[in-house]
């Protein structure tokens, strides 16, 4: 096993040397955006696409930049200032795992901006949309750029931002408001740990920046490691949607597709697979309790999210199901070790792929609905779409996994590696893997085929081409970047510099025949055949059935709401009227008598300022003979 | 000596931004000497800024050579060295900005004999007559501010003291509004300041009659020399500090200030808010650094009792004010009090107090460019007979004037020091320095020290509330119906207020630039 090599500083120009555009032009455009306001009304959605592609622009120069450099130079770290003083230097790192996500950022981002100007086309607040859009993706680039983590932190939080303000997008709505509030508050609990896990790196370590921390690491004692590991993994749990901190992610479809696409789905939500795939060199030491925490986390929660993916009739939760199922999978890939990190950063490339490919087809599909999401008011539509039935089915058959499309290469990897090293997590993702095959058939037999079921005043039409011809590129991705990235290994080779490999002897072969991978390929099948059977062969019922206790189990998103109710919120409410009780006699009483005192105490030596001459004048007087008297006091002790 | 008087050497070069000014200062009153009734604005105006910044690039230059003389200029009268050549620097820029906010129509009286109420002044104001004096007269005193933190000796000081404060004592009478309240400011600003200054004058006396001499170097090698510590020069030290601490508004001599800032026509209250408080801070400094450095040990507690008076009666009289300017002037009296921390700070690394010199010139320069902002957004709410400078009418004028107002409380926040403004790196820097002196004193100084810089958090929180009671009134209010109205601001208080929106949020985000000129001024420490 080979380490990440040493972080140099950048010294020569290049684009790598003005990689921050990246970030600032985003950001210039939000700012823009929002600050002249209404003026932008007309030409703000042109302007949000030109910043993101001209985002993508810079990443992909600095990308073939660092490609041409030797493997030994291929971390590159860009100073721009000193942020806090003796603290926090402010730079980027512009290495081949960072630039992978730039890539996907920029490139899927600007996909969903185009998209979106079809989308969004008749929403009055179009401009204020891109603006956030903008502001997301450059919120986004410095989480994944910085080269220390208060960069990524702030990043983080700027991630969180955005993500609120999208999913409260149409606040007019209760619901989205609701759903804007319980992602932040969840999401707080993350950034939380995340925070813990910061205060003790700098108490043991003394620096924040990754350069500095491969060095620091081995000083400090394994429980120190562990409990930052663990933090570290809650923080990534919250944004990544992971077991426990799930719950926020399927109410957070009441945002516009797009950005459902795009954050809950293409980027925000694989923060957490970056922030442990970062963190791995430090932190997460294979076969650590806290690497083996991660495997576990994912584990279970690609089983949560694919069961709840099977009971969902809502298209978009039901893809949101999958998000969080395929998360998992890429966590358990981070989980374990430099051998699980080019799968995960793999499947979770391609599955930014093939999942925003899907979520922007499922919004062509409301588009052409009325907004109709209930799956059980589809039917029969792949011949009044033709395009976006398409580029669906290739979405559908990525993830599931069919052979030599891109989901088949990077999950299949993530599996094998899992069956390796974990055999027990790596079973149960292969019977995930097979409960996906049902979950996303169901999707599509619903939605595109069987008999019309639609409302009465639905007409069912193809999307405008500025939202199809994204679909079709996002569609070319994800059937041919797998099997790009994972064969002959090179996307673990590419990221080795950043997260270590497995020396040349070593690297691993992909084999097409092995006993998980077949086995994975029989579940699919069967999963997808029982889906036909119940939801392709036999009529769909409108009105959702009662179904089984297990079906009710997943609708209910496995309890995971009345968990959190009955454990947190209801005790969390006694709290606080415990603690409002005690602030209201206790201290309020102590800081507004203080505050009464001091007022009180103004309000009594106001009346010194007579306003006489004769008295200020006294005041001098009697202050030179206290001076007088106490100097010559004190010069004589 | 043999009865033969030797001629004076003067260093011109380095003398020159001095020199300038009071240059300009005498043109200026040949101006209104000879020059037309008409012409003479056009004339003042520019010779006045230009002067200003010519005497502003001078400094620069004479930064830029880097050649500083080892001794005092002018047989030892004015030092010019690091801590002088930066307050100069602030000092010009300051008093340009507000030469800008002063050339402003509608401030200063149309004729300041005419008895106000009067016919004569009704007659005056239709035929738009106006005092261009104003110019010569802020030049003097900012040429005496230039001069008073450089002075070297107490005599050249005590003749600083004057040249600056006398005209600020005229100008002080001249408000076009409210006439009755300036003219009675003006007095008694004069009275006290007089008052004052014969206390300065007789501290000067008692040390001379302690070393023998009034140069500060020479204060301080008769320290060095006596043992015994003399009665004379232990009142010397006590009447000299309180003509200085009468100057920076410090307890129990801060009275003065609410009244006069509050009279005082709004661009004089912020060049007295500003270049008086930054050339007096200086002052203050060279006295008792150079001069009397090695008694800190004695002058250090009486200090210590000052500061934290002043900084609580600043912050706990500020509470209770409903009118801006007093507001502002109380915050000025406690912000006096935070710079007395620093002060007080003369132990450091090098034994050399270039940490809490270089702390003190930071908060200098970045307090005072706010309060000028500050106080130039006064001089735009407006009520028919005038400014509006009571708090109930600056109700709700977010919601009117929401850049405006935004502005204002981005200065206020940077007063109550929130981090993210210039404010909140004044403080830190001007507490640390603190904090690390009392440390590397290594006895119960350190105690003292860190029980004063306790002091002064306590009484920013105290501060921070009449702050942010301001924003709160601004935009959390119901506008009144009968409100004032925005001036709509002229060029120059635009550029004023410009400047200093940049250097509170400039300072605020990047704040190691000034910091490394404020190091870098303080490094060649004060010449002793």
């Amino acid at each position: 096993m080979e380490s990440p090599v040493e972080i140099v500083q950048h010294t020569a120009g290049g684009v790598i040397g003005v990689s921050w555009l990246m970030i600032a032009l985003p950001l210039l455009g939000a700012a823009i955006l929002l600050i002249l306001g209404r003026v932008t009304n007309r030409w703000g959605h042109l302007l949000g696409v030109a910043m993101s592609l001209a985002s993508f622009v810079v990443a992909v120069l600095a990308f073939f930049e660092l490609i041409g450099l030797p493997e030994a130079q291929r971390r590159q770290a860009v100073h721009l200032w000193e942020f806090i003083p003796g603290m926090v230097d402010m730079g980027l790192l512009i290495d081949p795992l960072s630039i992978s996500f730039a890539l996907l950022i920029t490139g899927v981002g600007s996909l969903i901006h185009i998209y979106s100007i079809g989308y969004m086309a008749h929403d009055s607040d179009r401009r204020r949309f891109f603006a956030y859009l903008n502001l997301f993706v450059a919120a986004m680039l410095l989480l994944v750029l910085a080269d220390n983590y208060v960069g990524l932190f702030i990043g983080w939080e700027g991630v969180g931002l955005a993500s609120y303000l999208l999913i409260g997008f149409w606040q007019f709505k209760p619901s989205a408001a609701v759903a804007a509030k319980k992602a932040f508050v969840v999401n707080r609990v993350g950034d939380f740990g995340l925070l813990v896990g910061m205060f003790i790196i700098w108490t043991s370590f003394g620096t924040f920046a990754f350069a500095d921390l491969g060095a620091q690491v081995g000083t400090a004692s394994q429980g120190t490691v562990t409990a930052i590991g663990l933090l570290l993994l809650l923080g990534a749990c919250g944004k990544s949607a992971q077991l426990p901190l799930q719950s926020w992610l399927l109410d957070a479809m009441e945002g516009p597709t797009p950005v459902s696409a795009l954050i809950h789905a293409a980027t925000m939500v694989t923060a957490g697979v970056y922030l442990v795939v970062r963190s791995g060199a430090f932190f997460f030491e294979p076969g650590s309790p806290q690497a083996l925490a991660v495997a576990i986390v994912g584990a279970a929660t690609l089983l949560a999210g694919a069961i709840i993916g099977c009971a969902k009739d809502d298209i978009k939760k039901g893809l949101a199901g999958s998000t969080m199922s395929q998360i998992g999978y890429m966590m358990l890939g981070a989980g374990l070790g430099p051998a699980g990190y080019a799968f995960a950063i793999g499947h979770l490339i391609t599955h930014g792929f093939f999942k925003a490919d899907m979520f922007l087809g499922a919004g062509s599909v409301m588009h052409g609905m009325n907004d109709e999401v209930d799956m059980r008011k589809y039917g029969g539509l792949r011949k009044y779409m033709p395009l976006t039935f398409a580029t669906f089915m290739v979405g559908y058959l990525a993830i599931i996994g069919f052979p030599l499309l891109s989901g088949y290469f990077t999950k299949d990897g993530i599996i094998e590696t899992a069956v390796h090293e974990q055999p027990v997590l790596g079973w149960l993702a292969v019977l995930g893997a097979g409960i996906t095959g049902f979950y996303m058939s169901r999707m599509v037999f619903m939605t595109f085929f069987g008999e019309k079921r639609w409302a009465e005043d639905a007409h069912p039409h193809e999307s405008p081409k500025v939202m199809t011809i994204p679909l079709i590129v996002l569609s070319i991705g994800s059937v041919f970047l797998g099997g790009y990235l994972i064969l002959s290994n090179r996307l673990m080779v590419f990221l080795g510099p950043a997260t270590g490999r497995p020396s040349d002897a070593n690297l691993p072969e992909f084999h097409f025949a092995s006993t998980p991978g077949l086995t994975t390929l029989a579940l699919v099948a069967v999963g997808a055949g029982f889906a036909w059977m119940r939801y392709g062969k036999a009529t769909v019922p409108v009105v959702a059935p009662r179904g089984s206790f297990l079906t009710t189990f997943a609708r209910r998103d496995l309890y995971g709401d009345a968990l959190n109710e009955s454990l947190f919120m209801r005790p969390g409410q006694w709290l606080t009227r415990i603690a409002v009780f005690f602030d209201n006699r206790g201290i309020d009483g102590v800081v507004n008598g203080l505050a009464a005192g001091i007022g009180g105490t103004s309000g009594r030596l106001r009346r010194i300022q007579t306003g006489f001459a004769r008295t200020y004048a006294l005041s001098i007087l009697i202050g030179a003979a206290l001076l007088t008297g106490a100097l010559l006091l004190v010069g004589n002790i | 000596m043999n009865g033969v008087i030797e001629a004076p050497t003067i260093e011109y070069g380095a003398l020159a931004p001095l020199l300038l000014v009071f240059g300009a200062a005498v043109l200026g009153v040949l101006v209104e000497a000879f020059a037309p009734r008409y012409l003479r604005r056009a004339i003042h105006m520019p010779l006045t800024l230009l002067s200003l910044l010519g005497a502003f690039a001078l400094v620069i230059v004479t930064v830029v050579k880097g050649d500083l003389a080892e001794t005092a200029a002018a047989m030892g009268a004015v030092a010019i060295d690091g801590p002088a050549l930066f307050i100069w620097g602030v000092v010009l820029i300051l008093s340009a900005v507000c030469v800008l906010m002063i050339n402003d129509e509608g401030h200063f009286v149309a004729s300041a004999a005419a008895v106000p109420g009067s016919s004569e002044e009704e007659e005056a104001e239709a035929a738009g007559s106006e005092h261009t004096e104003i110019y010569p007269l802020v030049l003097f005193a900012v040429g005496g501010m230039m001069l008073f933190p450089a002075s070297n000796d107490l005599l050249t000081m005590f003749v600083a003291l004057e040249v600056m404060s006398l005209p600020l004592y005229l100008l002080c009478g001249l408000a076009r509004r409210r006439r009755l309240l300036s003219q009675e400011a003006s007095m008694k600003y004069f009275l006290l300041g007089a008052f004052s200054s014969a206390f300065f004058l007789y501290g000067a006396a008692m040390i001379y009659g302690f070393a023998g001499t009034v140069s500060l170097t020479g204060i301080s090698k008769a320290l060095g020399t006596s043992g015994l510590l003399d009665p004379l020069l232990m009142i010397g030290l006590a009447l000299l500090g309180v003509g200085l601490l009468f100057k920076i508004g410090a307890a129990p001599f801060q009275a003065w200030k609410p009244d006069v800032y509050q009279g005082a026509p709004t661009p004089i209250t912020a060049l007295m808010a500003s270049g008086t408080l930054v050339a007096a801070v200086g002052a203050v400094l060279r006295v008792f650094w150079v001069g009397l450095g090695n008694l800190d040990w004695n002058w250090r507690p009486v200090m210590w009792a000052v500061a934290a008076l002043t900084m609580i009666i600043g912050s706990v009289l500020a509470i209770t004010q409903t009118d801006i300017k007093r507001m502002l002037a109380y915050s000025s009296i406690a912000h006096a009090g935070f710079l007395l921390i620093g002060v007080m700070a003369t132990y450091d690394k090098a034994g050399q107090n270039s940490g809490s010199l270089s702390a003190i010139l930071f908060y200098l320069l970045v307090y005072s460019l706010t309060t000028v902002g500050a106080f130039a957004v006064v001089t735009l709410v407006r009520d028919p007979g005038g400014e509006a400078w009571h708090l109930s009418r600056w109700a709700g004028l977010g919601k009117r004037s929401p850049v405006l107002a935004g502005v204002f409380a981005f200065f206020l926040l940077a007063f109550a020091g929130i981090p993210l403004t210039s404010g909140f790196f004044g403080k830190y820097a001007v507490f640390t320095a603190a904090l690390g002196s009392g440390m590397e004193s290594g006895d119960s100084l350190g105690g003292w020290m860190t029980g004063l810089v306790v002091l002064g958090v306590v009484a920013s929180a105290v501060a921070a509330f009449f702050y942010v009671r301001v924003i709160v009134l601004m935009f959390f209010s119901e506008p009144a119906a009968d409100g004032p109205t925005i001036a709509v601001p002229s060029m120059g208080t635009v550029a004023v207020i410009t400047v200093a929106l940049l250097v509170t949020v400039g300072v605020g985000l990047f704040p190691q630039p000034v910091l490394d000129l404020a190091n870098q001024a303080a490094s060649g420490l004060f010449i002793r």
